[in-house]
């Protein structure tokens, strides 16, 4: 599993990268999409993989041992960039769609290199 | 009464989160309300920030009597709960804050808070993220109020709407939105060895990790450190600044003036906690050369004075930088005021931008495409029509006599803080920093870093005099294609008050640096910050307690 989880945020990232060193606006938003998932998935992974293993306490169930459950700060963590990434990612596309409207062009110049 | 203002720590937070999001409640029309609201906000935060400076000196101690106060917010203890941690240092810079956003405001009340936008809220939202930043005791908030400073920094900087800005506000967003990537990787890691967000104690955790789980702590503070570094807009990682901040709306950029001081807080509040940054000084010294140096090279080639400002913004935290880089404990204090004459500085000459933009017959010069900045119309892109900000068909307020000799005056006063010349404080900011790095010379310890700093500092104020001679020459005695401006009291009235407050640090420079001397040996001795904010427990079980 680990592996499998390794690869997946190796992917995300480097193809983020890829993505954000491009000259077009659109790839440089999903390159920050990407980037930003890899990043969540490695917060996530900070908290341990571990499998069956609730992040929140069921004090009902009688003693708690700590040892059943997973560490619940890196998920509250997760999701608080999810939301914060996506508000920021929607913004990023309005001000994109604002520099092709005034400029007519998707380079992230605002003009096209001269060929 | 003691019990109140232990709860003023968290006013600077609170008021403009609800001043902010209170303003989407009054219509677009009420610019008065509007602008009152704001107004009542900053005042509260400024008055708040002042009692907080006075309270953890050394004159108050009956509330917080080691100068660190702590609030926790949920009510639960340090490690688990979230906290806020008031000292000397945050005092000062809550204080900067407020009256860098005080004089912004009623500035952008004059004229340039009218088209559309929710320009107050935004406002708002920007000072709450700089004195959360400047409040939290954990990292993950920093990265939160970081986001909100952020979020209403790209507004703001998009106001007006014109091409240039927008293409230089994509970059910015881009540049941050990596930068808070790289943030949060760095808070990854540093949870997942130390199993610990909070500063206080991660301090602890710090120096008892294994050495494996060590490699990986100090990889994960490095990236949080390039995270600091891109947004306190060291070299290399600071071209988005000259342009983004040239372009943005002269009190959009008078804001700004704290937002990169912000990263430099950061560094210098987690490398005097964390020990462990010893090694990277050398790279933070270089780093803060290059950044002054380039800034330097900046100045000397702008030919806009919002440009040319815009460098010396660079200049500023590659002094910063590098004395922080020297590792002389001495030099804390002097660096601090140093940062505060610059924010001041940095305020009053975009504000001046702004005034002299005015002078030009037909707009700026279409010559220089970076620096264009035209007025059209905002937003022609969705086809909406908007007035532009710098039509100034109606007047607001009363307009000011002679207008081009206080220009003229504000120039001379802001060239003389930027280079570093007496009488205004610019002088003694930066011959504090040279007699400290001198003393510490004549104690024996004297790399050669040393003298390349000194050299270089007095240098780079030689050749800021030069570069500002030369813009105010072409600005001001240039005759041809100038027209006076008519300036508002509104506008005018917070620029001389923030000259008048640089010169009143010159006179009461005495107690002002006995200040920061305090803020600056506490900085140096974090063992009362991490036992402050770790016996909270304690103490509130003993408030709690019940009265016999």
């Amino acid at each position: 599993m680990e592996i499998v989880f390794a690869l997946a945020i190796g992917i995300l990232a480097g193809a983020g990268v890829w993505l954000l060193l491009r000259p077009r606006t659109f790839q440089v938003l999903i390159g920050l999409t990407l980037l930003s998932y890899g990043t969540n998935l490695f917060i996530f992974g900070m908290g341990r993989l571990a499998l069956h293993q609730p992040p929140i306490i069921d004090s009902a169930a009688g003693p708690v041992d700590p040892q059943l459950y997973v560490d619940p700060v890196p998920q509250a963590l997760v999701l608080t960039a999810i939301v914060i990434g996506f508000a920021t990612t929607a913004l990023f596309l309005v001000v994109i769609l604002a520099l092709r409207g005034l400029t007519g062009t998707d380079h992230v110049d605002g003009r096209e290199p001269d060929a | 009464m003691n019990a109140i203002l232990r709860h003023l720590v968290v006013l600077p937070v609170l008021v403009p989160l609800i001043a902010g999001a209170a303003m989407f409640f009054l219509a677009e029309a009420r610019r008065t309300a509007r602008a009152t609201l704001t107004l009542d906000s900053v005042l509260i935060q400024l008055s708040a920030a002042i009692v907080l400076l006075y309270l953890t000196s050394e004159a108050a101690p009956y509330i917080w009597p080691e100068g660190v106060g702590v609030y926790a917010i949920g009510g639960w203890p340090a490690p688990f709960g979230i906290v806020l941690v008031v000292d000397r240092l945050s005092a000062v810079m809550l204080t900067l804050g407020s009256i860098v956003a005080l004089a912004t405001l009623i500035y952008s009340v004059a004229q340039w808070d009218r088209p559309g936008q929710p320009f107050h809220s935004q406002l708002q939202f920007l000072t709450m993220g700089l004195n959360g930043a400047f409040l939290t005791g954990d990292l993950f908030n920093l990265f939160v109020f970081f986001e909100v400073l952020l979020a209403s920094s790209y507004g703001l900087l998009l106001r007006g709407g014109s091409a240039p800005r927008v293409k230089w506000g994509l970059h910015y967003i881009a540049v941050n939105l990596t930068a808070s990537i790289f943030f949060l990787i760095g808070v990854a890691l540093i949870y997942g060895m130390a199993g610990t967000l909070n500063m206080a104690d991660l301090a602890g955790r710090a120096t008892a990790l294994a050495p494996n789980d060590r490699a990986l702590f100090d990889a994960g503070a490095a990236i949080l450190g390039i995270a600091f570094l891109i947004k306190a807009a060291s070299w290399p990682l600071n071209f988005w600044l000259p342009g983004a901040y040239s372009v943005a709306i002269a009190p959009v950029a008078a804001s700004f003036a704290m937002m990169t001081k912000v990263g430099f807080y950061s560094v210098l509040r987690l490398s005097t906690l964390l020990q462990e940054y010893a090694t990277l000084d050398a790279a933070l010294f270089y780093i803060g050369l290059a950044t002054l140096v380039s800034g330097t090279i900046g100045m000397l080639a702008a030919k806009h004075l919002a440009r040319l400002v815009a460098y010396s913004v660079l200049v500023s935290m590659g002094i910063l930088l590098a004395s922080l880089g020297l590792r002389i404990e001495a030099l804390t204090a002097p660096v601090l005021f140093y940062l505060i004459v610059s924010v001041l500085t940095t305020c009053t000459f975009f504000m001046l931008t702004g005034m002299t933009d005015r002078t030009r017959v037909s707009g700026p010069p279409s010559t220089d495409r970076e620096t264009e900045v035209e007025a059209e119309p905002a937003y022609v892109a969705y086809g909406i029509k908007q007035p532009s900000i710098y039509e100034s068909g109606e007047d607001v307020g009363i307009a000011i006599p002679a207008a081009m000799a206080f220009l003229g005056m504000i120039f001379v006063c802001c060239a003389l803080l930027v280079s570093g010349l007496p009488p205004l404080p610019g002088f003694l900011a930066k011959f504090a920093l040279l007699s400290a790095v001198l003393h510490s010379v004549a104690a024996g310890n004297a790399p050669i870093s040393t003298w390349v700093l000194c050299g270089t500092i007095v240098l780079s104020g030689f050749a800021s005099l030069i570069a500002l001679s030369r813009v105010g020459m072409r600005l001001f005695w240039s005759v041809t294609a100038r027209t006076t401006p008519r300036l508002r009291l509104l506008e005018a009235a917070p620029v001389a008050a923030l000259v008048l407050l640089c010169l009143g640090l010159t006179v009461a420079i005495e107690p002002v640096t006995r200040y920061l001397e305090e803020a600056a040996r506490s900085l140096h001795q974090p063992d009362t910050y991490i036992h402050s904010v770790l016996s909270q427990e304690t103490r509130r079980e003993q408030r709690g307690a019940p009265r016999p």
